[in-house]
């Protein structure tokens, strides 16, 4: 009797750790997911800024039209770009597009002075940090992932259900790198 | 870092066990005093839970407005909004509320009771004198208090410690007043004196022990905070550049007093040993008249030396 309830225990226990680890691991999976599509929605905001601010920059520096259209033409390549490495390197020329839009704006001190302007830039200056922060974050997630999935007893759990080792974001440092905004 | 974090959330739980055992041994002494028997002790613990209860929903409301911290709204906040939002998906949080306290003296606190439900204050002069990377460092260790929840632990320490404060109050004075019928026990010989001896000194004791764990749980938390934000930003001299920013800011904030101080990033009230002050500092004291720099007011600090945690966050 006594060693009955004994194994009912133990087995019982056992059970209760098998759930918990599988529901832990879905959950980091799927935050790892959420923090994924995050970077995406940063970026996506990043496009949605950079209309305004070429609007912005043309009712003040109109013959400024090389700079602007390149700013134009890099976003529309960013939007449309496949797969990681040519996103990244869309990214990256965007960035450089954008470096020489501020510093054309610094030659227009009526441009620099509008509020329209400034707060535009400061919403880009925080996206770029967000976009960096949702890659810290996605990275952080997948690091707390793996470190489970490759433990014992989740490892046991993780080869049964097939649950995978996944990959950190590693950008290219160039198109990683926030935009230099001259004052 | 990671284990730093879990070996403070074991010393918190270990902190909190022992809050519950002295309100427990207030209880008890109570009423082996006043022999009130059973019904006294549940009233007492009653009230001890409508007060927690209250605390749990309410606190960062009472924290907010005796800071007079009104919301962040307009577009001179907006650094200070997307800087938030920034940190907070980094560290995978909801933003909280944003509040501003009109206030000259850098500084700035979290209070709630989770994620959910937390709120951030910054003062004016936090805004004016922070550059965008050093107010970013600030941020993220007030984000750290939130994520590490802190701000709960600093909630369920300042009920403890008032519900402590309150029931051995009210246990002396009964005393005083003669209630009870206390004298037939001290009459049943030596082990009778002995206790009531002993429960006269908890009630008076316990409220002093129970701010001194407050404080040591708070100056714990702020080396962790700082730890964590670091963790968050990815960049120490941010941090490091707004405490030494801080260091050099003598002036205090207007609204804090020792009840609040353990909710900023830095101590509100005056510091350092040239005592006398000015009169904010003496307002903001609340005239408690501690004299400054002895061993027993470093035990009542609630936060660790500036010098100490910019030594600290420049060793990582």
């Amino acid at each position: 009797m006594i060693f009955a309830i004994i194994v009912g225990a133990i087995v019982l226990l056992v059970v209760l750790v098998f759930i918990l680890s599988y529901n832990g691991l879905v959950r980091l999976r799927n935050r790892i997911d959420n923090a994924w599509s995050q970077i995406d929605v940063q970026l996506k905001r990043r496009y949605d800024l950079i209309p305004n601010l070429v609007e912005t920059v043309k009712g003040y520096a109109a013959h400024e039209r090389q700079t602007l259209e390149s700013v134009t033409q890099a976003r529309a390549n960013a939007i449309n770009a496949q797969g990681p490495v040519q996103q990244a390197e869309a990214e990256n020329v965007l960035s450089g597009a954008l470096k020489s839009l501020f510093a054309v704006a610094e030659a227009y001190p009526d441009l620099k002075a509008n509020q329209n302007f400034l707060s535009l830039q400061e919403e880009l200056t925080s996206t770029e940090d967000r976009v960096a922060y949702a890659r810290q974050f996605y990275n952080d997630s997948v690091l707390s992932y793996n470190n489970k999935l490759q433990t014992f007893p989740r490892n046991v759990i993780a080869g049964m259900f097939s649950f995978d080792k996944r990959e950190y974001f590693e950008g290219d440092p160039e198109a990683t790198g926030p935009v230099r905004v001259q004052f | 870092m990671y284990e730093q974090i879990s070996k403070n959330k074991r010393k918190t739980f270990f902190l909190l066990f022992f809050f519950v055992a002295l309100i427990a041994g207030v209880a008890l002494a109570f009423n082996f005093l006043l022999g009130f028997g059973a019904i006294g002790v549940a009233v007492a613990i009653v009230f001890a839970i409508a007060m927690a209860w209250g605390s749990y929903f309410y606190s960062d409301r009472v924290a907010l407005a005796a800071s007079r911290a009104k919301p962040a709204e307009g577009p001179e906040y907006q650094r200070y909004h997307n800087l938030v939002e920034g940190l907070c998906i980094a560290a995978g949080l909801p933003k909280p509320r944003l509040y501003v306290v009109d206030d000259p003296a850098p500084n700035a606190f979290a209070t709630g009771r989770n994620p959910k439900h937390a709120a951030l204050a910054v003062t004016t002069g936090l805004l004016e004198k922070m550059n965008r990377v050093e107010l970013e460092g600030v941020i993220a260790h007030e984000l750290s208090h939130v994520k590490n929840y802190d701000i709960l632990v600093t909630t369920v320490a300042v009920t403890a410690v008032g519900a402590i404060a309150l029931l051995s109050d009210l246990g002396l004075r009964f005393m005083w007043f003669g209630g009870g019928d206390r004298r037939d026990r001290a009459d049943s010989g030596n082990l009778g004196i002995i206790l009531v001896i002993l429960a006269f000194a908890l009630l008076i004791l316990a409220p002093f022990i129970a701010l001194l764990m407050q404080f040591a749980v708070s100056r714990r938390r702020e080396l962790l905070a700082d730890a964590s934000g670091v963790q968050l930003t990815r960049y120490p001299p941010g941090l490091i550049a707004a405490l030494e920013k801080l260091k050099d800011d003598k002036a205090v904030v207007h609204h804090a007093t020792r009840a609040t101080a353990q909710m900023w990033i830095e101590s509100p009230l005056e510091r350092g040993p040239a005592g006398s002050g000015s009169e904010d500092a003496v307002d903001a004291e609340d005239g408690d008249g501690q004299k400054k720099g002895s061993w027993l007011n470093r035990a009542f600090d609630t936060h660790p030396p500036l010098d100490e945690r910019i030594r600290i966050l420049k060793e990582m």
